[in-house]
């Protein structure tokens, strides 16, 4: 009842483990699918090893939480370390990232074999220069890095965007024609800013964090909506997603498949069984038969 | 909230050379032994033990052990002074038995400590193994003398107490005393000497382990162990005998910032 294909993937479900979440290790990656995900996205990871920014990286504020982790992984080559233990009873989709169409190249050449799906991460709002957002606040940009990984693999991809350009349209627009099979909508929102009132200090180490929790699930709603109606590509739903009527919105508003991340702190792991049983109860209640017959019926007259 | 609450460092013990006791005026009602929480000292942050907890006076402890740039700057600091706290963090000792033997290696008896205060006022015997390098690094031992805790010290250079290892002591003494629990902290290897003591025997035990950090509440898997996947910083720190047989990581290998292993 709740299968949905994926870029021509099977899913048993439409609920995802987000990147960035629980997923630096094949470990817990596994603990999650066998909590119930329909798919796990790896953390992003580049060529190169990567520590990330200083400690403090995250901290809650209403509405969810900023965070300003700054890609640490250990590059591809010691990652794939991890892809290989990875338990293939899900998809698992690889996030990556880089600072040039060569770059993604590179690093989805050497994992396309490890996994379903490979997911650009054009989106960090709190990527080292020339990384992350700098190129999916591009559509030229964004074209490019997409052109350059569909050249290199057959595996699908999809890229993940940021809200934080003047029109999403646009730039999804352009990664769909650039050849891209899918998008996921949205990356973390901001950045955002937290201040230590009594010694007045930032308290993220990078200053700015991106912004992600159920505050920020009207705006990626608003977005997967727009995109929808705009291109012919599958879209993801992400953005504060924390129970199944949240999942239903996101279909509604044309979301194939949503991505969880930051509602794990809530409830851990067994979020995403919770969540789709409360989807399948719904869908008893109100005679849906399948997750396809739900998605996009927002616009419909 | 997941926020630093900016906090003054109401007093410092100097426990050793090299290790610190920074006290502070904090809600300890819902703090727990083995519980740690997040220091932040406006440009870093690590989590660290909790090594008292008093709910009367609401003060907590958290002692720390000079060993880097970090801890270099929070032994600076004086009373009057402030710090970033959030937290307590992740899931603690419990009280299990009647006789518990508790076993601490260096600074890992910060959150033996809080334990063994916790077992002396609910009247749950237990007897406490001290370890350190030498004589002068022994953590504890003194304030241990006015409890009616029975305290035993081991060194490695054979300068106070037993000379060796906290395991090969551990082996005598549990030779002549029946134990229902043993808890432990302190250098991992340590700690899987004490498994495989507990294991032969089959007494049940707590183990509070230690990985790199960064959210602190379960997000961002960080601290994920293999191969059970489990977050040290919820379903952890202190996990028992049997959880630690599914952390196959452990005694073997940590990650660090980047995620790239490390041997122990």
């Amino acid at each position: 009842m709740l299968e949905v294909s994926l870029c021509n993937i099977k899913l048993k479900n439409p609920t995802i483990l987000a990147a960035g979440v629980l997923g630096s290790t094949a470990a817990s990656m596994n603990w999650v699918s066998r909590s119930g995900a329909g798919a796990v996205v790896t953390k992003s990871f580049g060529l190169k090893p990567n520590k990330g920014y200083p400690n403090p990286t995250t901290v809650e504020v209403t509405g969810g939480v900023i965070n300003a982790i700054g890609l640490s992984n250990p590059g591809v080559d010691v990652f794939i370390g991890e892809l290989e233990k990875i338990e293939r009873s899900t998809p698992t989709i690889a996030s990556i990232y880089g600072a040039s169409g060569n770059d993604f190249a590179q690093v989805a050449s050497k994992i396309e074999n490890y996994v379903d799906l490979i997911e650009l991460n054009i989106s960090c709002p709190h990527a080292q220069k020339g990384c992350g957002a700098s190129i999916g606040e591009d559509p030229n940009f964004t074209a490019e890095i997409v052109k350059a990984v569909k050249k290199t693999v057959d595996t699908p991809v999809i890229v993940k965007l940021t809200p934080n350009v003047t029109d999403i349209v646009e730039i999804a627009l352009s990664a769909e024609k650039a050849g891209c099979d899918g998008l996921t909508l949205i990356n973390s929102l901001g950045p955002g800013l937290k201040i230590d009132i009594e010694t007045a200090n930032p308290v993220l180490s990078n200053k700015f964090g991106g912004m992600s929790g159920p505050a920020i699930k009207p705006v990626a709603l608003r977005c997967v909506y727009d995109v929808y109606d705009a291109v012919k590509i599958p879209v993801i739903g992400a953005g504060g997603i924390a129970d199944y009527r949240d999942v239903v919105e996101f279909l509604f508003a044309g979301a194939r498949c949503v991505q969880i991340g930051t509602s794990v702190m809530y409830k851990g792991p067994s979020i995403f069984n919770e969540i789709n049983l409360g989807i399948q109860k719904f869908m008893l209640k109100k005679d849906y038969k399948s997750i396809d017959e739900m998605v996009g019926i927002t616009h419909k007259d | 909230m997941h926020v630093p609450k900016t906090v003054e460092i109401k007093r410092v013990i100097n426990e050793t050379k090299t290790i610190k006791t920074f006290i502070f005026n904090f809600d300890a009602s819902n703090v727990k032994t083995g519980q740690f929480m997040m220091v932040w000292n406006f440009k870093d942050e690590k989590p660290m033990s909790v090594s008292l907890i008093d709910p009367i006076n609401n003060e907590i402890g958290i002692t720390i052990k000079n060993v880097g740039p970090f801890t270099e700057a929070i032994h600076s600091l004086k009373a009057g002074d402030k710090l970033g706290l959030r937290g307590s963090y992740g899931r603690g000792f419990e009280i299990a038995g009647l006789n518990i033997l508790a076993v601490g290696g260096g600074i890992g008896m910060a959150p033996i400590s809080a334990f063994v205060y916790e077992c002396w006022r609910r009247g749950v015997n237990v007897d406490v193994i001290s370890a350190a390098t030498t004589k002068d690094e022994l953590l504890f031992t003194e304030q241990l003398k006015s409890t009616d805790v029975t305290s035993y010290a081991c060194t490695d250079d054979g300068t106070y107490g037993f000379c060796g290892l906290a395991t090969q002591f551990m082996e005598k003494i549990i030779e002549k005393k029946d134990y229902d629990m043993v808890v432990t902290c302190g250098p991992e290897a340590m700690m899987k000497g004490v498994f495989d003591i507990i294991d032969k025997l089959k007494i049940p035990a707590q183990f509070s382990l230690e990985r790199y950090m960064k959210c602190g509440f379960g997000i961002c898997g960080q601290c994920c162990v293999d191969n059970i996947g489990w977050r040290v910083c919820v379903e952890g720190p202190v996990f028992w005998s049997d959880e630690v047989r599914l952390i196959t990581e452990f005694g073997k290998y940590k990650r660090d910032a980047s995620g790239k292993k490390h041997d122990i």
